[in-house]
């Protein structure tokens, strides 16, 4: 059997058992009226104006941006250290070493060149 | 039965057992939890329920169970109900992923089988448990969105930017133990570390003093500490947990959530918890592993010492010893997880983003890179 049925089929059953574990609340749980002050988003004691909640720092999405770029850049990484060390039994250590030591000579310059234009700066 | 009927049952088998073992565990760390922080704050801790209070998970989950359905009024009703559920499945996945002990073969007349304790063996293991484990911030984002309150949104979003941020450094730390092993597969790495520690000198290998096990932590013991912390903070945990931090966001993006959707959400983090402990013990502890304890010398003190004349029962029970070395390690990183919980206090987030970003990725780097020019000056 190949292991990606066997991934999909432990994912349902993970998925089935939570889905019947928030069913079984709705099912045994006691039923009580349901009055708006109730169903308010918890605040101490306030009334919540509802364009508070959509708002977002974009300081959030810039890190989401750089986290990509560099998750990018360290999976090419992993490949290459796969094959490391066969490629030094072949005699090839320096020709391995030094394409990636490019590869992360741009990837330190584009680390340095974020902390210098403040993009992880937080207050 | 047929052969396919039989490979089908025993890999559900397996699935349930993994499931449930590792379902079974959460109460049980939750004790250890309790009981530990009263230990170390020098009270008694829950004491009335059962022995030890061991049976307070047990009444908290029948009182879970019978709390009101409650759903925040503004709230995404799909979001909010689809987070919790979510939230269970990175933690079995990836767990199912890891070589749990060593096979055991079941023979008799006419048949022999030998069942790998593994529910799924992947060649790209390693890869496969990094992608599915940072699946456990859309349960947070959704969680955050879905309950249309301000103190469960910015919760959520500490969360995710937390955790995406450690996730570089863990990612990369973890280039360094690839570089030593050169395999993505789980078996091969814990094989690769049985063997007795060795160090090259002036181009001379020497064995150093041989009980010693080539254990991941004794090549890379930075890779180790950078990867030890990236995943307290890709838990939540303590000196990490800003999405909860109670002072500021009342209790992060669960603020909304009540009994069993938030027993969930401690189901789904203590099994991360779990993951990034077999994960340490795998790649820097030898696994299942021990030095002086081989399968053959185990084998044989049972058939030689304790005199049991059975083939599979000698197989089963090397299983188990296996088993119970490597659920032993993960035990500990547990209780180190509980420890640095009641001993550490929480960072500033400013203090958290510097030492994710401007720490501990240049250190990873670091690693790397003396990894990397170590095994070409080493010639491999």
């Amino acid at each position: 059997m190949s292991p990606l049925v066997s991934i999909v089929v432990l994912s349902v059953i993970v998925l089935t058992f939570g889905a019947l574990l928030v069913a079984l609340t709705s099912l045994i749980g006691p039923k009580t009226e349901q009055s708006k002050a109730k169903q308010m988003a918890y605040e101490c004691g306030l009334n919540v104006p509802e364009s508070e909640v959509s708002k977002v720092p974009v300081k959030f999405y810039l890190t989401a941006i750089l986290f990509i770029l560099f998750d990018i850049e360290i999976i090419f990484m992993y490949p290459w250290a796969l094959v490391y060390k066969d490629f030094i039994t072949e005699g090839k250590g320096l020709y391995i070493f030094f394409s990636m030591a490019v590869f992360l000579v741009i990837f330190v310059f584009g680390l340095l060149w974020e902390i210098k234009s403040n993009a992880l700066e937080w207050e | 039965m047929n052969q396919d009927a039989f490979v089908v049952t025993v890999n559900l088998i397996k699935m349930a057992v993994i499931f449930l073992l590792m379902v079974q565990l959460v109460p049980i760390l939750v004790w250890v939890e309790r009981r530990g922080s009263a230990f170390i704050q020098n009270r008694f801790g829950p004491n009335r329920v059962g022995p030890l209070g061991l049976l307070q998970l047990l009444a908290d989950a029948v009182k879970f169970a019978f709390k009101e359905e409650f759903t925040p009024g503004k709230g995404h009703k799909a979001f909010f109900y689809m987070a919790p559920i979510i939230a269970l499945l990175p933690g079995v996945l990836a767990f199912g992923s890891i070589p749990l002990s060593i096979p055991f073969t079941l023979s008799g007349d006419g048949y022999s089988h030998t069942f790998a304790t593994q529910v799924f063996d992947l060649g790209i293991g390693i890869v496969f448990v990094l992608g599915v484990s940072s699946l456990a911030a859309y349960a947070l984002l959704l969680a955050g969105w879905g309950s249309a309150n301000k103190f469960s949104l910015f919760g959520a979003l500490r969360a995710s930017a937390q955790m995406i941020s450690y996730e570089l450094a863990l990612g990369l730390s973890l280039v360094g133990i690839l570089l030593c092993f050169g395999t993505f597969n789980f078996s091969e790495m814990i094989a690769a570390q049985e063997v007795p520690l060795t160090f090259f000198l002036f181009g001379k290998e020497y064995t150093f003093l041989s009980f010693l096990p080539a254990w991941g932590i004794f090549y890379q013991p930075l890779g180790a500490l950078l990867f030890f912390v990236s995943v307290f903070a890709e838990t939540n945990r303590l000196p990490f947990d800003l999405p909860e931090a109670e002072a500021e966001l009342v209790a992060g993006y669960h603020t909304e959530y009540g009994g069993l959707k938030m027993l969930m959400f401690y189901i789904g983090e203590y099994g991360h918890m779990m993951v990034a402990s077999a994960l340490m013990a795998t790649f820097y502890f030898g696994g299942y592993t021990f030095p002086g304890l081989t399968v053959v010398g185990v084998q044989e003190f049972f058939s030689g010492t304790l005199q049991i004349e059975s083939a599979n029962l000698i197989s089963i029970f090397t299983m188990l010893v296996f088993h119970v070395v490597l659920m032993t390690k993960i035990l500990i990183f547990l209780w180190i997880f509980v420890w640095v919980r009641w001993t550490l206090p929480r960072f500033r987030y400013d203090q958290l983003m510097d030492l994710g970003w401007k720490t501990m990725l240049p250190w990873a780097i670091f690693n790397t890179v003396l990894t990397a020019v170590f095994l070409l000056l080493r010639g491999v």
